[in-house]
């Protein structure tokens, strides 16, 4: 297509009045989006000195209140684990059913595929509204809401670690005469168990954070105090909050690293 | 004593890979099956304990009728016959000595086998096993640890402790280096004299199969062409088996069927 | 090593832990199950309130179906819904020009250590915070409405596209930097002709990602306050309204999962 020069050109003015319209219907999409936010610039333009204000009487974080908050705390860790726990319990039947080789037949595979798809594509904070609805405000609210939503994640992950085992020391262990139980014990098991605990970690240090928020809905955790502090507008009682979820993030994100570099 | 009678296979794909095919194994008979690839060499060695299922024709196993039987009766017969593979098929990431005791499950309960419970007398064979096979000291070893001839032997004392009255290998060398796969030939015949039993070996070199084997199962197209002892397979017997018959031995040396066919022992594994 | 420890007696054989030894493994095990049984009891469930829970939940459920909504409900679910894409795109562009710098900070080899390290607590601290958390701060300065969730999207925008992009600066080759430096590129320059087309198509391929991420807390963000269809959903589980709750849910989970179908397609059509 470019033997002579006047063909390449052409091409590349082409191109270039490709990127050029590109590039103007994004700035469109991009200005009709933003006009249809019906901003209230008198807002907008004091967002800033808003925030820098905000921040200014966050500062100094209140160091007492941290002292009421560490019951919070431990129950955000409590929800993130009891949550991330129910949901491998749960997630496990599912990947068996959502992965290929193991699934019974294919409507079970198709259900399989289904729940995975489905909790994923729900927000923890929706489940949240939803268990808050039926087992009333409170932490067990935010285990379930927080446990369905991981079901999908966790059966995934597993489900493709079940696909990708070896079926030679399956087929080995069967020739041995041993059962189907057993095979399920002395091969699929040990194939699966790196994979079965990185994602395990993976999956709570994601929950701890959630765990943070459902309490906003009031499903339990330190999102209760922070939201009843920023409606009372405590703002050093806020900051301390604040400053305390980020370390336990981060401290999550530590330990849940080191267990996945530890069973690679 | 192994009878298989009239054994026929046909995959779904409509590919005959085995068409009537018969004979008999005994003693502490060696018995090598050889054959170009895609002659069913596999098929059949996987057919003796199901793990292939045959389309027609029977196999026994003394006086029980393998084919037929209901999958419990099944995983009792298996017990009685130990495999040997060709990429091992061990549980990489169990220690040795897990992957041994794992040719004793069928003995086992459930929940005994869950807590690796097993009897003392399986665990004494289990070291008893691993001397023979040279691997004293790495029981705890993880199997991904060794190399590719331990490996095999571990294969070789996981189908042993299973005090089976038959042996099947598929292809035991095939994934070995030419020293290595020598060692582990000696040790099948070793152990075919010594716990007094007979062996299939399903094997690509012909050469191994000449040095080691009683007797030789020559297999084409999914039928068998020569059975005797390896003496009588002359260059006419070889050409029958790799060439469908026709000779040609004079362009090429008489170690020509071996060296080619080794070349396809990847799509041999699609059997 | 193994040997001579573990096989004193000839009838057992002890499964090696990770732990240090077998007293380890029971009290890791046994702290484990303590801690589990501590958070159950912490969350003071009566047996009771979690049997009428089943029955409030079959109740929810059948209040829920079939989903439905009111004319004048089907305005607010338009309205929500057209919401939530408007905050997505003009909070992921905001988020991308702002963490581009950011991640040229938080790479170690454009940066110096005291700039490394701000761009890092930045990359840090956005990650930390959950959207949500960020969202009902953002409400707080700059009122109710789509402004505060745009800009707690953009602020989590950056947390994320900083980080994985610093992460691909890292891994540029030095060699056409410096070439551009030594014509006498300044450092604007080099930017632009040295480091800029190494990481374009990563940029291309995060934004596309980012926006299908955004699209999701979108959806959700109104809860707080923050703009989008989460208002709406929230006022309709306090009004009881469960049937229109579920027609909101419903049209979520199928935006969501659109925007991801899309967005795969177009990363792969890139790469």
């Amino acid at each position: 297509m470019s033997n002579s020069t006047d063909s390449w050109s052409r091409f590349d003015r082409r191109e270039r009045l490709l990127r050029f319209f590109g590039l103007l219907a994004g700035l469109v999409i991009l200005v009709a989006a933003w006009r249809a936010m019906e901003v209230n610039y008198g807002y907008a333009v004091t967002a800033p000195r808003e925030l820098a204000d905000l921040f200014g009487r966050m500062y100094p974080p209140n160091v007492g209140y941290s002292r009421k908050i560490v019951g919070p705390l431990l129950e955000t860790i409590n929800i993130s684990i009891l949550g991330t726990a129910l949901a491998i319990v749960m997630a496990i039947p599912v990947a068996f059913l959502g992965a290929s080789n193991t699934a019974p037949n294919k409507p079970a595979y198709l259900l399989g595929k289904f729940i995975i798809s489905f909790t994923r594509s729900v927000n923890v904070i929706i489940w949240a509204l939803i268990f808050v609805v039926i087992f009333g405000p409170g932490a067990l609210a935010g285990v379930l809401a927080i446990s369905i939503r991981s079901i999908g994640f966790t059966a995934k992950l597993i489900a493709e670690a079940i696909e990708e085992i070896d079926r030679g020391s399956v087929e080995a262990i069967t020739a041995a005469g041993a059962s189907p139980v057993d095979v399920l014990i002395y091969s699929i098991v040990p194939q699966i168990k790196p994979a079965f605990i990185s994602v395990a970690t993976l999956r709570w240090d994601i929950n701890v954070r959630a765990s943070t928020i459902i309490g906003f809905v009031g499903a339990g955790g330190i999102g209760v105090p922070l939201q009843t502090e920023i409606n009372y507008f405590n703002w050093e009682a806020v900051l301390t909050i604040l400053i305390s979820i980020l370390g336990l993030v981060l401290i999550s994100e530590a330990i849940s690293a080191y267990l996945r570099k530890k069973v690679m | 004593m192994l009878t298989v009678d009239n054994l026929e296979k046909t995959y779904d794909s409509g590919d005959k890979a085995l068409k009537g095919v018969s004979f008999e194994v005994s003693g502490n008979e060696i018995v090598a099956i050889i054959g170009p690839s895609g002659a069913g060499k596999s098929t059949l060695v996987r057919s003796i304990n199901r793990l292939t299922e045959p389309t027609a024709g029977r196999v026994s196993l003394d006086d029980t009728e393998v084919t037929g039987l209901d999958k419990s009766a099944l995983r009792d017969v298996r017990r009685d016959m130990g495999m040997i593979f060709q990429e091992f098929n061990l549980v990489e990431r169990l220690t040795v000595m897990e992957n041994i005791l794992s040719g004793r499950l069928g003995y086992l309960s459930t929940w005994n086998a869950f807590r690796r419970n097993f009897p003392p007398e399986d665990i004494k064979r289990a070291r008893e096993i691993l001397s023979r096979v040279n691997l004293e000291g790495v029981e705890n070893n993880r199997a991904d640890e060794l190399s590719g001839g331990q490996r095999q032997r571990v294969g070789i004392a996981r189908a042993v402790i299973q005090r089976p009255k038959i042996l099947l290998a598929d292809e035991p060398t095939s994934a070995l280096d030419p020293d290595t796969s020598r060692e582990v030939m000696s040790l099948l015949t070793d152990i075919a004299h010594e716990d007094d039993i007979p062996i299939i070996i399903n094997i690509h070199e012909v050469d191994l199969a000449v040095d080691y084997a009683d007797r030789i199962i020559g297999l084409s197209d999914g039928e068998i062409v020569f059975n005797g002892p390896p003496d009588d397979l002359d260059q006419a017997a070889r050409d029958k088996i790799y060439r469908g018959g026709e000779s040609i031995a004079d362009r090429e040396g008489p170690s020509a069927g071996s060296s080619t066919d080794s070349d396809d022992v990847i799509a041999e594994r699609g059997d | 090593m193994a040997a001579e420890s573990g096989s004193a007696v000839e009838g057992s054989w002890e499964r090696p832990t990770v732990f240090y030894n077998k007293k380890v493994k029971y009290l890791i095990y046994g702290l484990i199950l303590l801690f589990f049984a501590y958070s159950f009891w912490n969350l003071r469930i009566s047996p009771s309130r979690f049997v009428r829970g089943i029955g409030a939940g079959v109740e929810l459920v059948t209040s829920m179906l079939p989903p439905a909504y009111t004319p004048s409900q089907r305005e607010l679910l338009i309205q929500g819904i057209v919401e939530s894409i408007v905050m997505t795109i003009v909070a992921t562009t905001i988020g991308i020009i702002v963490s581009v710098p950011v991640a040229i900070m938080a790479s170690n080899n454009l940066s110096p250590k005291p700039v490394y390290y701000v761009g890092r607590s930045i990359v840090a601290v956005t990650r930390s915070l959950h959207e949500l958390i960020v969202a009902i701060i953002m409400v707080k300065a700059v009122g109710f409405g789509p402004l505060a969730g745009v800009l707690a999207l953009a602020f989590k925008t950056i947390g994320f596209f900083a980080k994985l992009l610093a992460e691909e600066i890292e891994d540029i080759d030095r060699g056409q930097m410096e070439a551009i430096t030594a014509v006498g590129g300044t450092p604007v320059q080099t930017y632009l002709y040295g480091v800029l087309p190494q990481v374009m198509p990563r940029i291309i391929g995060l934004s596309i990602y980012r926006l299908d991420i955004n699209l999701r807390h979108s959806t959700v963000v109104g809860i707080v306050g923050a703009g989008g269809i989460g208002i709406t959903l929230l006022n309709s589980f306090d009004k009881y309204d469960y049937q229109f709750s579920m027609a909101i849910i419903a049209v979520i989970v199928a935006i969501v999962m659109v925007g991801e179908g899309v967005s795969a397609l177009a990363r792969r059509r890139i790469q």
